[in-house]
């Protein structure tokens, strides 16, 4: 929006009605307080006073239905996993995944020999960002809601997908 | 002050040829004695005026698969909290018959280490109100802590310490 015209002293913006809700929506991203593992230690720590998380808008909120994104923050095990995918259906779209930390990346330590591990999360719910680390620094969880951020900025608003399926799904079935 | 002396020669009184085994490591008791005896013993001790060893700390299972007749064993943690008194009871099990009886009636927290016992080791506890998988998912179909899957290759050089900076 910073190359857009400002038209005078009146304080008037031009810009489009998408890159309005764009900038909207990336500027309120409410994530889903939801921790996993010890990466949710980093996650809860980049939520606290030294990183302030509130600063860019960025909110925990105790339920799906008001969550815009959740930050998977930890080991996913087998068991989770059902859970995790119930809890990202709850999500109103759009929403967005990110993936903290290499266990809910690729399986972390537990990638070749753990038996109750999922390997990625992306197996489970698509991922937006992957923030690499073991467990990342809090710097790394910023950085990944920055690049969250600009993927946002650049979305065309869409159609909220898994609900016209499911509502295509009801009307075949009546 | 209870002595391990003392509380081993008493249950030798007690149960005979059933308790066996007897060994110190890092001054804790411990015993081994039979699937039969194992209820008994843990309502001796608990009930016992002298002892009062009723807290369950832990109970857990080992796999030896290199003991014909003895592949299993079921590790009883037990504390007296009034004689701040430590022992250890050991029953050994065949890979064949993996049953004990539950010791849920005595301690309700038996009732989900046994259940987590069940789910790593398969060891059955006779008598339990729900026997189910606790960690795992439900459809898991072996049991993780057994000692048949391979360890990780200690060769592996992905690792080194040289790689981590330490």
């Amino acid at each position: 929006m910073q190359d857009r015209i400002k038209t005078g002293d009146g304080g008037i913006i031009l810009t489009s009605a998408e890159d309005l809700l764009n900038w909207a929506r990336l500027s309120s991203l409410w994530p889903m307080g939801f921790g996993l593992a010890c990466c949710a230690i980093e996650m809860i720590a980049t939520y606290a006073s030294h990183y302030d998380l509130e600063r860019f808008g960025i909110f925990p909120r105790p339920s799906p239905r008001q969550s815009d994104v959740m930050i998977v923050a930890g080991t996913v095990t087998f068991k989770m996993a059902d859970r995790l995918r119930r809890l990202y259906e709850q999500m109103p779209e759009p929403r967005y995944v990110i993936s903290m930390g290499s266990c809910s990346n690729c399986g972390g330590p537990y990638w070749e020999h753990g038996y109750h591990v999922v390997k990625g999360v992306d197996r489970i719910v698509p991922v937006d960002v992957y923030v690499p680390g073991c467990p990342p620094r809090p710097e790394a969880l910023i950085g990944g809601f920055m690049r969250l951020q600009e993927k946002i900025r650049r979305e065309h608003p869409l159609a909220p997908q898994m609900l016209l399926d499911m509502e295509a799904k009801a009307a075949e079935a009546v | 002050m209870l002595s391990n002396q003392e509380v081993a020669e008493e249950l030798v009184k007690k149960f005979g040829d059933d308790v066996y085994d007897f060994e110190e490591p890092y001054g804790l008791l411990t015993l081994t004695t039979t699937r039969e005896q194992i209820l008994p013993m843990l309502n001796y001790l608990f009930h016992s005026e002298k002892f009062r060893i009723n807290f369950l700390t832990d109970l857990t299972g080992i796999h030896y698969p290199d003991e014909p007749g003895r592949e299993f064993a079921v590790v009883y943690h037990l504390h007296s909290l009034t004689q701040n008194f430590r022992v250890r009871i050991k029953v050994f099990l065949a890979e064949a018959d993996l049953h004990i009886p539950t010791a849920t009636e005595l301690y309700n927290c038996a009732n989900w280490m046994e259940r987590e016992t069940y789910d790593f080791f398969g060891i059955i506890f006779d008598g339990h109100p729900n026997l189910t998988r606790i960690l795992n998912i439900e459809e898991m179909d072996y049991f993780p802590m057994r000692r048949q899957y391979p360890l990780e290759d200690a060769t592996r050089e992905d690792k080194i310490d040289a790689l981590f900076g330490r």
